[in-house]
């Protein structure tokens, strides 16, 4: 991976503004599991709603939307990628940097929150299950956000499309939409390392593995070669 | 010595031509890309830089394609016109990060030598974004060179800078010019590119217009006839005095006053005020009509 390539990347996403979007969710994800604990209620009763509801339908995709569309496509938007690709380097190396931070990031933000929610409501081993299922999930999306950002020019709102249109609402109406749905890829991956009733998955763990893959790679391959082709819109001539 | 290509390059925006048909060869040495805005000049650059793939025609650096292919790029540096840089590095990471790009064996070493090169070593450990535009340019200067490309392209490199500045940058260009490296910049401004280079290609609307040895096409240029629109006490009279100078080559005369051609600009805003002088008539407007560059440039299509 190259170094300097993650590293300015990193330095980019922290050094914005919309950096700071990342964090309101987690803390209402944290508000919400504390107050619901103290009310002493069977989790059973709240923990779908805020765990699914919350946490992987809304918080897990749109910090993965914020920090995929960010690492690329906000060079892309203010011109300084021509800088890293005016350089003599194979593309895929900038890709992979980018994808690293993008997924690690993501996976950072989210799994931590939904570890601490894991614990709270059930076990030690049901907050692995849930950062888990977080660290393959922001693969998946990263691959997705950040291939978006090249293919389209409006990344946030073609990914909030995906998020809102394909996951959420498709996903509970039209069952079969649920095989190309990274969030359920999520609830497979929590529901195989620790079964409960809480979270319930309807995608096999082999499947959902699989297709994480196949969005994470895909999602690369077609970044690496739009990046090959990228112009630069003329502003003058 | 590496070179820059271009065989019967085109690029088209679906009907629109922004480039038609262009074939030059950039060898050693400084060459200036001259042309009103809007020719064509950043279309052109960003095709020889890689950035935009030509719809017709063959563009070669070194020898390679340019689209397509980052080998380019060992050899090449970029100066574009938009001045985006990442703002939140001080200039000294910035180049640094760019000597590692290029994966030079001594980053460090290589990026106080490109800081020096263009005069910015005391403000390097500054945030980019704290910089005034020369500054940054600068700094995008230092960025492009920190790997001694044999090439060097810039895209309107002295916008924003200072007449010092300006100068120093001038010198740089000569200087990599003089030891055998390929340097193309494009300019507006006739009077930049006379400063820095010796040989130009024009661009207007497209086309490459002319090309050349800058002395030449400046002759060209100031030997067209010029048009001014006068106006004055008796135009008829004035009509008639200016038939017998020289430097006027026709006259028309109409109810909006009176215009002329003239075949030598100098000869004949030296000659108008003694004319009417003599004449005892008082000129009240004197508008030179086609005085914009533009003009120039198409009187260069057509010469």
């Amino acid at each position: 991976m190259n170094l300097t390539i993650a590293g300015i990347t990193a330095r980019g996403l922290f050094g914005r503004r919309r950096f700071l979007l990342l964090f309101p969710l987690p803390v209402l994800l944290l508000v919400l599991t504390v107050a619901a604990k103290s009310t002493g209620v069977d989790p059973e009763h709240w923990a779908p709603s805020v765990i699914d509801g919350m946490g992987f339908a809304v918080m897990l995709p749109v910090i993965a939307l914020i920090v995929g569309t960010g690492v690329l496509g906000s060079e892309i938007d203010d011109g300084t990628v021509v800088h890293i690709l005016a350089k003599p380097l194979p593309r895929h190396q900038i890709i992979v940097a980018k994808l690293v931070v993008a997924a690690g990031i993501t996976a950072l933000t989210s799994a931590v929150p939904m570890f601490i929610v894991g614990v709270l409501v059930d076990s030690a081993r049901f907050g692995v299950a849930l950062a888990v299922a977080c660290l393959v999930a922001a693969l998946g999306y990263s691959g997705v956000f950040l291939a978006m950002s090249l293919v389209t020019r409006r990344p946030v709102l073609v990914g909030l499309l995906y998020v809102l249109i394909w996951e959420a609402l498709l996903g509970n109406v039209l069952t079969g939409t649920r095989v190309l749905s990274i969030h359920q890829y999520a609830l497979s991956v929590t529901h195989a390392i620790a079964p409960n009733d809480l979270i319930k998955a309807h995608v096999g763990l082999p499947a959902a593995l699989a297709m994480s893959a196949v969005f994470l790679v895909g999602g690369a391959l077609l970044a690496i070669d739009r990046l090959r082709s990228f112009s630069v819109a003329g502003e003058t001539s | 010595m590496k070179t820059v290509e271009l065989t019967n390059v085109s690029r088209w925006y679906g009907n629109v031509v922004a480039i038609n048909n262009v074939t030059m060869t950039l060898g050693s040495g400084v060459t200036g890309l001259l042309g009103p805005n809007g020719a064509g000049k950043t279309t052109l650059l960003h095709m020889m830089s890689g950035f935009l793939a030509p719809s017709q025609g063959e563009l070669r650096i070194g020898g390679e394609p340019a689209w397509r292919n980052p080998g380019i790029y060992r050899h090449l540096g970029l100066v574009s016109e938009r001045e985006a840089v990442h703002g939140f590095l001080t200039a000294w990471d910035f180049v640094v990060a760019s000597a590692k790009l290029h994966r030079l064996p001594r980053p460090e070493e290589a990026a106080r030598r490109a800081i020096g090169l263009v005069e910015m070593a005391d403000a390097q450990d500054r945030r980019i974004e704290t910089f005034s535009k020369g500054m940054r340019q600068r700094t995008r200067v230092a960025a492009a060179l920190v790997h001694d490309p044999e090439i060097l392209l810039l895209d309107e490199p002295f916008n924003g800078m200072d007449p010092r500045q300006r100068l120093h940058m001038m010198e740089l260009l000569h200087q990599m010019g003089g030891s055998g490296r390929t340097v193309l910049f494009s300019s507006h401004i006739l009077e930049e590119v006379e400063e820095v280079s010796g040989t130009v290609q024009v661009i207007v609307a497209g086309r490459l217009a002319a090309s050349g040895d800058f002395r030449t096409i400046r002759r060209l240029m100031t030997h067209r006839p010029h048009v001014f629109a006068i106006r004055s006490s008796d135009d008829r009279r004035l009509a008639v005095a200016l038939m017998n100078e020289e430097s006027v080559n026709g006259l028309d005369l109409n109810q909006a006053g009176l215009t002329v051609r003239a075949g030598n600009y100098g000869a004949f805003t030296r000659a108008l005020p003694k004319i009417a002088l003599r004449e005892g008539l008082r000129v009240r407007q004197l508008i030179p009509s086609d005085e914009s560059l533009e003009s120039v440039f198409s009187y260069l299509i057509t010469a």
